[in-house]
């Protein structure tokens, strides 16, 4: 298990009995890793970034009781994240009223299925080892050539090629078994 | 909004924190529904009243077989509600109970179909009630739909149709399980029939609610 998961829960089981200072803490790592999931996906410098953190932040600590002591925090601070992102797309392009004939009309679910797939390709790019992910992140997702990650990585080439082979491999027997 | 605006968030978030018990989540659910299963019940006995033969049905099969039926059901949707309950829960465990005890509901109704002279069937299917039975289930499901969803809507459900379906088949179980105290029908295939879409209904109905009134405030 990750080093991240078991610091974050253990602050979340201590926040939930009551701990202020635990609790706070956990806000405070949980609104940089949400800064970070939302950059990823509407960009740094988007005006609702802030928003959006600060959302789901309420969202964490109203709906706290549904978090299942059992269960990998992370996964459920991520599902209440992508809930969030979904949703606001959602609402945001209902209020921008744009017309049928408006050519701008179509871009909507458009943009939502291409952000819902990216969230499927994140999801399961979290089941495979970090550095793998990372490698796969930079090649396949950014489109970063092999020799830039390579020199990036201090990795070799064929290594690189190597991790990533693996690690596709992976993704694509996993994507089948869900199928 | 600025990273400052968070941080104070966070301050206001922090200030009068209440501890939580793990218990929190599933009593709050027991809390609301067992409220709208006790105004449903309430109502029923004052409106319906229970069924004549009440003491001497409880020493006959089909009278405790309305029970298991709707009872399952009930349960199964109880389990589907706390699940979905949380973010991205799942209710597939649910679907095998509940689509088992439809199975066996059914296997009991064509039984006696199959051993039954074909001048019964009309009595077997139709009883003398089969029109109002449904509609009464939907009618006495109204509350436990209500304060489900409502309970449901301060909960974290991200999969919001099938959120709301959960909560309209345990309402549609649980009204059919307090209508069974009144209703003297004891045939199987009337009750598979009409017990069984009265209790599709509220689920069709919790689904399409909950799609919208589920939506995080």
């Amino acid at each position: 298990m990750q080093a991240v998961e078991v610091q974050l829960r253990a602050l979340m089981l201590a926040g939930l009995s009551g701990d202020a200072a635990s609790y706070r803490a956990l806000l405070g790592v949980a609104a940089a890793r949400l800064r970070l999931y939302y950059a990823r996906r509407i960009g740094a410098d988007h005006m609702a970034l802030e928003d959006l953190v600060q959302e789901t932040l309420m969202a964490v600590h109203t709906r706290r009781v549904t978090y299942d002591r059992s269960r990998p925090f992370t996964a459920w601070l991520h599902a209440i994240a992508r809930y969030k992102l979904i949703d606001y797309m959602r609402s945001h392009h209902m209020h921008s009223g744009v017309s049928l004939d408006d050519a701008g009309g179509l871009e909507g679910p458009d943009e939502l299925n291409a952000a819902t797939a990216r969230l499927d390709i994140d999801r399961l790019l979290e089941t495979v080892p970090a550095q793998t992910r990372e490698l796969i992140q930079a090649v396949k997702v950014d489109g970063r050539s092999i020799e830039e990650v390579s020199a990036a990585s201090g990795l070799s080439e064929s290594a690189v090629k190597v991790a990533m082979h693996r690690g596709l491999k992976a993704l694509a027997s996993r994507i089948k078994r869900s199928e | 909004m600025t990273v400052d605006g968070t941080d104070k968030l966070i301050d206001e978030l922090v200030t009068g924190l209440k501890p939580v018990r793990s218990s929190h989540l599933r009593d709050r659910l027991v809390l609301g529904i067992g409220l709208g299963i006790a105004i449903s019940a309430v109502t029923m006995v004052l409106t319906m009243g229970l069924r004549p033969d009440f003491t001497s049905a409880l020493a006959t099969g089909p009278f405790w077989i309305k029970f298991a039926f709707t009872g399952l059901l009930a349960g199964a949707g109880a389990t589907a509600v706390r699940d979905l309950a949380r973010p991205n829960g799942f209710a597939r465990s649910v679907a095998i109970v509940g689509g088992l005890t439809v199975l066996a509901m059914t296997a009991l109704a064509v039984s006696q179909l199959l051993t039954s002279p074909l001048g019964d069937y009309r009595r077997l299917v139709m009883g003398s009630t089969a029109l109002a039975c449904p509609w009464l289930i939907v009618l006495f499901a109204i509350p436990i739909l209500v304060t489900g969803l409502w309970t449901m809507r301060t909960m974290a459900p991200t999969r919001l149709t099938l959120a709301g379906a959960a909560v309209g088949l345990l309402a549609g179980a649980a009204s059919a399980f307090v209508y069974a105290f009144s209703c003297d029908e004891s045939a199987m295939p009337f009750v598979a029939i009409w017990y069984g879409l009265g209790i599709a209904i509220t689920t069709l109905i919790g689904a399409a609610v909950g799609s919208r009134a589920l939506r995080w405030r």
